[in-house]
């Protein structure tokens, strides 16, 4: 299937952003968090698009949004195609986007992580408020950009003294340069 | 009658001797599996380390009488097995209590220890072994019934319950033997004993792949040592009665060792060459099997 | 604190209609803390323990990271560790070695001090790679142990990442060898320290919903 076909077919009925080809058969494109559901549903029924193969999430820290990445898969014609939708990171607390175990029942599970993992609540998603992956976590959903995971290990964890570094880097600086400091001065 | 004091020596000595057997023989049969798949496997003496270090276990924790006495009902089911069977015929030494003992006893004894042992498992609370219990269970009773089935035609055969009798009867030439004059009922009950011997494909029940260990999962320390010593013990009375009912009987240590080593034998060939059955499968092939070679062995005798 | 509703304290009616006060914790479980278990009679016993113990190493099969791949191997005919009379026991009750195969999550130490605390003194536990070591590749995960010998007290390391089933079974001679010298007390170690051991394990455990001791 065309993927430049498929956009212009949805683009007559949905508002979306540019398309990203980035290989004949996989492709991205953004659309507002609204149309979302409707389309899904015409990618599922009309377009042969039955596989929901992830949902993800990426942190736009800078910009204060979180990035969903819905990819959907035409089994039939060995096609990929990513819808990814914008929804706000508000300062403190969780950040809130519609549920779709409705349409695929696995998307429970992926929606179970993200709030987990992000902190985006998804209301209405079955078990979406028990504990998944980590157990008595009390910080801060750990996959934010604003978690500091070095800080918070070595806060809670005993470190066992006389650790060193191999990094390859250094090890050549030191190497080649001898008389050179660490800080590039000679 | 007169109550003979040296039969009590003599049957600590047989005890002494099997236990022994059993150990260096279990061991030697694990290593002809491991040899089949192309390993060295465990060596010879490895039963002895395990039960020392069983014994020697700082710590062990129980879960109220029926516990305790599960092993303890395992480990008299397999030394009572031993004893009140001829072990070696004819030998004064060696023949222990068999005048006490009979065939119907025999078989008693053969089912006591399973059931001692489920009652103790059960006691242990543990869910897997409530799950092996009955897988269990119903395996043996499945498993002993073409084996009770032969037990008769034997008994039908030579008109006595005494094993010691029987055993004489088959004296003379090995043409006299079971086996070859009432070959159904020696069929029947070796493929029995192939489900009683818990090895593949019959070994479901005590598998650790399958739920972990079946009834034995909470038994531990002394408690597992106990049973391992059973272990040893309760294989050979059990091919000692097949010994005796079936091949011939033994005259001396000597063609004892040789006949039990390859009636244990017969277990492992088979063992090693077939995958497990379920519980249900395993029932199903005995009910079909070897049952109808029982019940055609009684009616022709 | 939020534990399974089955675990807290509540009133419950029994089949005979009489209610009562159950509090899960504290009535299913034994609470005495564990005790050292001295070594047995005189030298001579003891040595032949040990040397039982040391040549019959039962190891608990539970996989408790990634290091649980090296162990499979040596189970196979190449590397055959059954010789060395290793065999792996699927219940703790049973087993008297836990081997801590790699990195350990917070998640995988609560039920690995579950399980190590149901096996039966001697006991003794091996860590495995370097994420046992100093935390290994995940040094800076916000979800690993860093250093094992503050939450379970280690006999031995086998270093690596991870090491390959030969150095697992040499690592296993120099375990042996550690036994049958008398050095394997890590139980004893474990019960004379239980607290410092305990506050360890309960300040990176959060969700706490276990009796102090799991005998």
């Amino acid at each position: 299937m065309n993927l430049s076909d498929l956009y212009n077919r949805l683009k007559a009925l949905f508002p979306l952003g540019e398309l990203t080809e980035q290989r004949p058969d996989l492709a991205f494109v953004t659309l507002p968090a609204e149309f979302l559901r409707p389309t899904l549903l015409h990618l599922r029924d009309r377009e042969g698009f039955t596989h929901l193969v992830l949902l993800t999430a990426v942190d736009w820290l800078e910009e204060g949004r979180f990035q969903l990445t819905y990819l959907l898969s035409n089994r039939t014609q060995a096609c990929d195609i990513g819808l990814r939708v914008m929804i706000d990171r508000p300062a403190s607390g969780l950040a809130t986007m519609d549920s779709i175990h409705d349409i695929w029942p696995t998307a429970a599970t992926y929606q179970r992580e993200l709030r987990e993992m992000f902190g985006i609540d998804f209301p209405g998603s079955p078990r979406i408020d028990e504990e998944f992956i980590l157990e008595g976590w009390n910080d801060i959903p750990p996959y934010r950009r604003d978690f500091d995971t070095l800080k918070y290990a070595e806060a809670s964890y005993n470190q066992r003294p006389g650790r060193e570094t191999r990094d390859p880097a250094t090890h050549m600086k030191q190497q080649l340069y001898p008389d050179t400091e660490p800080g590039g001065k000679p | 009658m007169a109550f003979d004091w040296m039969k009590i020596p003599y049957s600590l000595l047989t005890l002494f001797i099997v236990v022994n057997y059993g150990f260096l023989l279990g061991a030697f049969i694990q290593k002809i599996g491991a040899r089949a798949g192309r390993r060295h496997g465990i060596p010879v003496w490895q039963n002895y380390l395990d039960i020392i270090k069983n014994y020697g276990q700082r710590s062990s924790i129980t879960h109220g009488v029926m516990f305790y006495l599960g092993p303890v009902f395992r480990l008299s089911g397999g030394v009572g097995l031993l004893l009140f069977v001829p072990t070696i015929y004819g030998s004064y030494m060696f023949s222990n209590l068999s005048f006490a003992g009979d065939l119907i006893l025999a078989l008693y004894f053969v089912f006591f220890g399973t059931l001692g042992m489920a009652l103790g498992a059960g006691e242990s609370g543990h869910p897997h072994a409530a799950i092996g219990i009955t897988r269990g269970l119903s395996q043996v009773t499945a498993a002993e019934l073409p084996f009770a089935l032969a037990v008769f035609s034997v008994a039908l055969q030579y008109q006595t319950l005494s094993v010691t009798d029987i055993v004489g009867a088959q004296q003379g030439s090995f043409l006299n033997w079971t086996l070859f004059t009432n070959p159904l009922a020696v069929t029947a009950a070796m493929l029995g004993f192939l489900g009683s011997m818990m090895r593949p494909p019959f070994d479901v029940v005590l598998a650790p792949q399958e739920i972990p260990i079946g009834p034995p999962t909470e038994y531990h320390s002394s408690y597992l040592a106990l049973m391992q010593t059973n272990r040893a013990i309760f294989p050979i009375a059990k091919i000692v009665i097949y010994m005796n009912l079936f091949f011939g009987g033994a005259d001396n240590w000597a063609s004892f060792f040789l006949k039990v080593f390859l009636i244990y034998l017969w277990s492992a060939f088979v063992g090693v060459c077939f995958p497990r059955f379920r519980v249900e499968q395993s029932i199903r092939w005995f009910l079909i099997w070897p049952v109808p070679i029982g019940l055609l062995s009684i009616l022709v005798v | 604190m939020s534990m399974k509703p089955e675990l807290m304290k509540r009133m419950v009616k029994g089949p005979d209609g009489v209610e009562f006060e159950v509090e899960p914790l504290r009535d299913y479980y034994c609470e005495a803390p564990p005790t050292v278990m001295p070594a047995a009679y005189s030298k001579i016993v003891e040595d032949l323990f040990n040397w039982a113990r040391a040549e019959s190493l039962w190891i608990l099969g539970f996989g408790t990271g990634c290091g649980a791949i090296e162990m499979r191997p040596l189970m196979t005919p190449r590397f055959d560790a059954y010789r060395y009379g290793i065999q792996w026991r699927p219940t703790p009750r049973q087993a008297n070695l836990l081997v801590i195969s790699g990195y350990l999550s917070v998640k995988t130490l609560k039920r690995a001090i579950r399980a190590y605390e149901q096996m039966q003194s001697p006991k003794y536990v091996v860590g495995l790679g370097s994420c046992t070591i100093n935390g290994g590749m995940y040094w800076d995960s916000y979800n690993t142990i860093k250093r094992l010998d503050d939450y379970l007290p280690v006999d031995l390391y086998i270093t690596g990442c991870m090491p390959r089933p030969e150095a697992l079974l040499a690592g296993f001679t120099d375990l042996k060898k550690l036994i049958k010298a008398g050095k394997g007390e890590g139980a004893n170690q474990y019960a004379e320290n239980f607290a410092w051991y305990k506050a360890n394990q309960k300040q990176v455990i959060h969700d706490w919903d276990m009796p102090d001791y799991n005998w």
